[in-house]
């Protein structure tokens, strides 16, 4: 860990980019994100699809290598010390990535296997973010038989048992119905309590309201950044839904879809 | 609930060695799980290989049995009898008497009714008493060019097995072949090993191909390699419980091999299994060299059978000799790992090879596993980026 970038992680921010570009091709998928998260803070990447927050997120976690600029995760330089950001960090897919074929505690198990906790320890963990997610009926059941607010759950499980200081949540919510998303982000916000930093994106844009700070992309760039009630008020919007369609008349060549809603909500982008 | 500081979780530090065997032991205990599981796939993974040990061990039979011979008798004598009689003591032929022509030969031929006619002189016998020798005919069907061999060379044993009992003298040269290791030239000794080699390795290859590309699927090896699991660490956790029902398959196929088809296993169990393990890990490895290609379970399952059935089967010395192949051929055959297990499982198998006499097709195998194991690992560091 060099000077500069501890001193990054001790000020405060837990992640930070400088002009982090990636480009498959001559397609520019993230163009020159330069982004501050602090400790502690809920974070959410609004954008249709495309936009790049899944290319950005990845970049962040070391899956994907940047084409120009640089990525500090927990003070750590991402291009230089991924394995050490790895540990640092969890990450849940937009797929709900679990075994299909284990049950919650051997999916469980297996997480903290390959961060290296075994005995006692897991056990203990275990149970604990078994009690946490609200999991505990379901430990025996094969994750495939599992409801998709379950599942859900259990991605979310996976990637905080070893309790990471950053989480990083990609479309965290997408396709469950809304009463599990609003226990979900319940979660995201009393581990954002304990002290856990959260990167979240969604395209349902009243959970925008649920952040404390958001950054909006659209074509692989950071076209607003704050939090929510400040960039309604910059754009005098009532909800953060104006404020994209309001971008979205500023900006000719963009690709917003018509909202729609498939669970009878308002204010859900282009899935 | 304050969050721990992110290693308090860790007993050791993660980049020694002992953190890396555990999480090679995770990923191999999560991959015993799914093979637990799966009954239809663990039933098809034992049961293939004996299937196809039966039906190939069958099917790529060379002996030929119940030759159709058709005799055409025109000396009718004491002596074409007792000639004729030979013939029908011998166990490959069923002879038929025909009254007809040289006409309706070809016409049995044809119809495929025949594979060979004798034909006898009207003065064969009567030269005999007078000239001391006379000549038989053997018309055979050669457009299966092996078969029409055998014939040949079996039914000049019978002839000349009944000349010299006439003639009573001493041949001025007595060739006597010895038939070493295999004394009745049977092919189950020739293919059997044969298959095994084919069957393991495609069951090995198929086996990892699958497992990679099931998780790229499910988008699981994007949450994994989100952890601190290492791309090495993946392929020999992945490798490790697939070697172990690759071996139990090995196990079952040598069994078969051994019991079914009465191949002698002359040389020590052990070291053909621990060779065996090693052809394994060359399958196995060049499976997870192709799951980082195929994006699908179809496709890595196509690539696993290209690349495993055709080159073993063809390429070495299953059935064609590898002297017999153009020069090019004969060069491309020293890549395929099978070329080196025949050597291997011919020579425990059937002449009690030890293992000093095998000594270099198993360096030359151990080589193979372990270079394909740092190029699966390499690539998998490289590809994933998706």
């Amino acid at each position: 860990m060099t000077r500069a970038s501890a001193d990054r992680w001790e000020d405060g921010a837990a992640i930070q980019t400088v002009e982090l570009t990636r480009r498959f091709g001559s397609f520019v998928a993230v163009e020159r994100v330069s982004l501050r998260v602090r400790r502690g803070e809920v974070f959410g990447l609004l954008g249709p699809n495309g936009a790049g927050k899944t290319t950005l997120i990845r970049m962040l976690c070391g899956l994907l290598s940047p084409s120009a600029g640089s990525a500090f995760v927990a003070g750590l330089d991402v291009a230089r010390a991924g394995e050490a950001v790895r540990r640092r960090i969890g990450y849940m897919s937009q797929r709900f990535s679990l075994y299909p074929d284990l049950t919650v505690e051997e999916n469980l198990t297996f997480y903290g296997g390959v961060y290296g906790i075994r005995g006692k320890p897991l056990r203990t963990r275990l149970e604990e973010v078994l009690a946490e997610l609200a999991l505990g009926p379901f430990r025996e059941s094969l994750a495939r038989d599992l409801p998709l607010g379950y599942k859900q759950r259990l991605a979310l499980g996976c990637a905080m048992l070893h309790e990471p200081p950053i989480l990083f949540l990609d479309e965290p919510t997408s396709g469950v119905d809304p009463r599990a998303r609003r226990s979900f982000w319940d979660l995201i916000h009393r581990k954002a309590e304990a002290g856990t930093t959260l990167v979240v994106t969604t395209h349902y844009m009243e959970e925008a309201e649920y952040c404390h700070r958001i950054a909006i992309m659209d074509s692989g760039k950071v076209i607003a950044l704050g939090s929510p009630t400040r960039l309604k008020e910059e754009h005098g919007c009532e909800s953060i839904q104006q404020v994209f369609l309001k971008l979205l008349r500023g900006d000719g060549g963009s690709t917003w879809q018509t909202p729609r809603s498939p669970s009878g909500e308002s204010g859900v982008l282009g899935s | 609930m304050s969050p721990r500081a992110s290693n308090s979780l860790f007993l050791h530090r993660p980049g020694t060695l002992q953190a890396s065997l555990r999480r090679i032991r995770a990923l191999a205990q999560k991959e015993l799980y799914h093979i637990l599981r799966d009954f239809r796939t663990l039933a098809i993974v034992i049961l293939m290989p004996i299937v196809q040990l039966v039906m190939f061990g069958y099917a790529l039979n060379l002996e030929i049995q119940r030759v159709d011979l058709g005799v055409l008798d025109y000396a009718r004598t004491p002596l074409s009898r007792q000639l004729i009689s030979w013939f029908e003591g011998s166990r490959l032929f069923r002879v038929f008497s025909m009254d007809g022509s040289a006409e309706e030969a070809d016409r049995l031929f044809r119809l495929r009714r025949l594979q060979a006619v004798l034909v006898i002189p009207p003065r064969f016998g009567e030269e005999v008493e007078r000239r001391g020798f006379s000549t038989v005919q053997l018309l055979v069907d050669a457009s299966d060019p092996n078969a029409g061999t055998l014939i040949r060379d079996y039914s000049r044993r019978v002839v000349a097995g009944l000349a010299s009992e006439k003639t009573g003298s001493q041949p001025l040269l007595d060739f006597r072949p010895t038939i070493l290791f295999n004394p009745d030239l049977k092919s189950a000794y020739f293919f059997v090993p044969g298959i095994i080699a084919l069957v393991l390795v495609m069951i090995s290859a198929l086996l990892t191909s699958i497992t990679v590309a099931r998780e790229r699927e499910m988008g699981t090896l994007e949450a994994l390699l989100a952890t601190p699991v290492r791309p090495h660490e993946i392929v020999v956790g992945k490798v490790l419980p697939y070697a172990a029902l690759a071996l139990v398959d090995a196990v079952f196929v040598l069994a078969v091999g051994v019991l079914l088809y009465r191949v002698p296993l002359r040389g020590d169990p052990l070291l053909l299994l621990l060779l065996t393990a090693i052809y394994l890990a060359t399958g196995l490895n060049l499976g997870l060299i192709l799951s980082t290609v195929a994006r699908t379970q179809q496709v890595a399952m196509i690539m696993a059978m290209v690349t495993t059935l055709l080159p073993t089967l063809l390429l070495s010395g299953l059935i064609f000799p590898i002297a017999s192949m153009p020069g090019w051929l004969q060069a491309l055959s020293y890549l395929v790992p099978a070329r080196y297990y025949l050597l291997i499982v011919r020579g425990i198998l059937l002449k009690g090879s030890a293992w000093a006499h095998l000594v270099q097709p198993s360096l030359v195998l151990l080589g193979m596993s372990l270079l394909l194991l740092a190029v699966s690992a390499r690539r998998f560091r490289t590809t994933l980026e998706v």
